[in-house]
């Protein structure tokens, strides 16, 4: 099979030795759980317990709102004892509306829908199920499954790509899960296939993972349909729309969506949890996050529940060696810094990373060289160093105008910079402004609306009061007379 | 010959059109001045008075004959000067401007007494609520004037920050503070 080159990308050392080795660990069950309602892009699910509820695993705690939302299920059986504000695991640090359980250490299942055979059902009740299951994109972009997978009824598929790119230095969590759970993984795949309509199904994976790529092609051997492709390792691979160009050739224009040229992007790990939720009938409640870093004891990919706090994971993995510079949910180039210890993993966390300060590569500052680096690595084609400067100068509209709409954020400039200039954070501030500046817009254009409105209503009052009072005079002059 | 036919040609031509654009000009002109025109699309239109004119468009004509600061529009903010000072081709120091973020009107439920001031007073119809009964904001609609607060006779209408949140929270500019 064809492979296509995407522009850019780096080659950052991959560091996934440590965590690749070990076999997935299970996690105890943690004392508490913080399960946020909020897990996921879209609308916030709305809670249906009460404190003091006893709820069973899997148990939905908070139904979906809106199209595009996904509900939360129980990680363990037990009683709910807060709902209110936890901190989230954002780099904002801010409060989360988050349902507090502490377990009751049975693991009681609640009566889920019966096993069923998957290829008997329609599209419409996979997707369903998909949907009550609360999966999101496991990636990390925790996008609602469903909704894609709903996407193919608007756009028709013709070609599935099943996402092992794992592009991110550290992170080995798919590694480990296609390694360990090949098979789910196919029949995950085969069913989101179905769901989707696709003729073709690509499953992608870097040439850096050879156990894993074995795994899956002894898989999947008996599905013509599915072809397991060897991509290079090269960084952003596994971003979306890097990775439909290195198997397509398509490239997605800008501003639209891989659905709207006929191709659609899936993880190996919602996979997995699309073949547990529709032939097991099993929501998410757990996921495989990769504890790692090299401020860590015992670095390794542990199952966790949905809900537990960072603190229980570095804990189970032997806690600290140092105190590490820096706390990553995510990996290290596109990761989110995490506030504290004490905030929850959730449906999106691929890793806890603690960076050491050799690790960390804090640089401080120097002027732009004009090298131009940025611009070879950049693999949407902007130009990194002409956005910066006039990000710096408060010309956001002027950076918008040079694209910056359709950057990543995957970091690539800011790590090949020689001057250590902090450019995935301007960027990342200029898109926040950018939204921000839409939503002024939003909101003005709405004033306008409002205000018009109001002075057509008070005009047609007034007009309406003038029609009546002649009408009241002769009225008045008729009786009179 | 030819050549000189051709030069008599595109000069009578050029000569008749520019007469005519002239003529146009002068019968089909536009009678509003553009730049207050473009300045009116860059203010809110919510006529609020705030900035201390009647409405948005007397504010407009005051900004294009300099009599009035870009930062005049407080709902507007920053963006809005920003984009009233690019159209004037001045340039404004963001310091001087009390930039406090948008702001939302909010009833005291305890202060209430439904006298329904307020949303007679409000410029895009963002209070709900009928005589004697507890007046509430449409978060939605409200654009954090004032208007409201200060009609309101028991000094029950608070005008409050809109809190930050997981949806609303952006990355701060590097080297400029934390958020």
């Amino acid at each position: 099979m064809k492979i296509f080159r995407f522009r850019g990308g780096i080659h950052p050392e991959g560091n996934k030795d440590p965590t690749a080795c070990h076999p997935i660990a299970r996690l105890p069950l943690p004392k508490r759980l913080y399960i946020p309602l909020q897990q996921h892009i879209g609308e916030p699910a709305a809670p249906e317990v009460k404190v003091g509820d006893h709820v069973l695993k899997g148990q939905r705690l908070a139904r979906h709102q809106g199209s595009v939302s996904a509900p939360v299920h129980a990680p363990t059986s037990g009683t709910v004892i807060a709902i209110g504000d936890h901190m989230a695991p954002h780099p904002s640090g801010l409060p989360v509306q988050t349902i507090t359980l502490e377990p009751d250490g049975e693991e009681r299942w609640v009566e889920t829908e019966p096993a069923v055979d998957p290829f008997s059902l329609t599209r419409a009740e996979v997707a369903a199920r998909v949907r009550d299951a609360g999966i999101v994109g496991l990636g990390g972009a925790a996008f609602p499954a469903a909704v894609k997978l709903d996407a193919g009824n608007r756009h028709p598929i013709d070609t599935l790509i099943i996402n092992g790119g794992e592009c991110e230095p550290y992170l080995t969590c798919d590694d480990r899960l296609m390694r360990e759970g090949a098979g789910y993984v196919v029949e995950g795949v085969r069913l989101i296939a179905n769901g989707l309509g696709a003729k073709r199904t690509v499953i992608a994976i870097e040439d850096n993972k050879p156990e894993a790529l074995e795994a899956m092609r002894v898989a999947a051997a008996a599905h013509p349909g599915i072809s397991v492709l060897r991509v290079p390792s090269r960084y952003p691979m596994g971003s979306e729309k890097q990775l439909v160009t290195t198997v397509t050739g398509r490239e997605i224009p800008a501003g639209k969506l891989s659905a709207e040229i006929g191709v659609s992007v899936h993880n190996v790990g919602t996979a997995l949890a699309v073949c547990r939720a529709v032939r097991f009938g099993k929501p998410l409640v757990s996921r495989v996050v990769t504890v790692g870093g090299g401020a860590i004891r015992n670095p390794r990919n542990v199952v966790v529940p949905i809900g537990t706090p960072a603190a229980d994971l570095v804990e189970f993995c032997g806690g600290f060696t140092v105190t590490p510079t820096r706390v990553l949910m995510g990996g290290p180039m596109m990761g989110q810094v995490l506030p504290g210890l004490e905030a929850p993993v959730v449906k999106g966390t691929s890793g806890i990373i603690a960076l050491t300060a050799a690790e960390a590569h804090a640089a401080s500052e120097r002027a732009c060289l004009h090298c131009g680096r940025c611009v070879d690595v950049c693999p949407v084609g902007l130009v990194p160093l002409e956005l910066a400067a006039r990000v710096r100068a408060g010309r956001i509209d002027d950076a918008a105008e040079l694209g910056m709409g359709d950057c990543l954020s995957c970091g690539c400039c800011a790590y090949v910079c020689p001057a250590h200039l902090p450019l995935a954070h301007l960027f990342n501030y200029a898109k926040g402004e950018i939204a921000a500046r839409r939503e002024a817009q939003r909101k003005a254009e709405e004033t306008r609306k409002l205000a018009e409105a109001r002075r057509l209503r008070l005009a047609a009052e007034a007009a309406a009061k003038a029609a009546r009072r002649p009408a009241r005079t002769t009225e008045k002059a008729e009786t009179e007379s | 010959m030819t050549m000189i036919l051709s030069v008599a040609v595109v000069a009578a031509l050029g000569l008749g059109l520019g007469w005519l654009l002239g003529l146009a000009s002068q019968w089909l002109g536009a009678t509003t001045d553009p730049v207050v025109e473009r300045l009116t699309e860059a203010l809110p239109g919510s006529q609020c008075g705030q900035c201390g004119y009647p409405g948005c468009g007397q504010a407009a004509i005051a900004l294009s004959k300099g009599e009035a600061p870009v930062t005049l529009c407080p709902p507007g903010g920053r963006v809005v000067a920003e984009k009233l000072a690019e159209i004037l081709g001045t340039t404004f120091d963001p310091g001087n401007l009390p930039d406090r973020g948008p702001l939302l009107a909010r009833v005291r439920t305890d202060y209430c007494i439904g006298c329904s001031r307020c949303i007679k007073s409000c410029p895009t119809d963002a209070i709900l609520g009928a005589t004697k009964q507890l007046h509430v904001v449409l978060e939605e609609a409200c654009i954090g004037c004032g208007a409201c607060a200060e009609v309101c006779p028991t000094g029950g209408i608070d005008l409050e920050g809109i809190p930050v949140t997981l949806r609303n929270w952006r990355w701060h500019k590097p080297g400029v503070g934390h958020a």
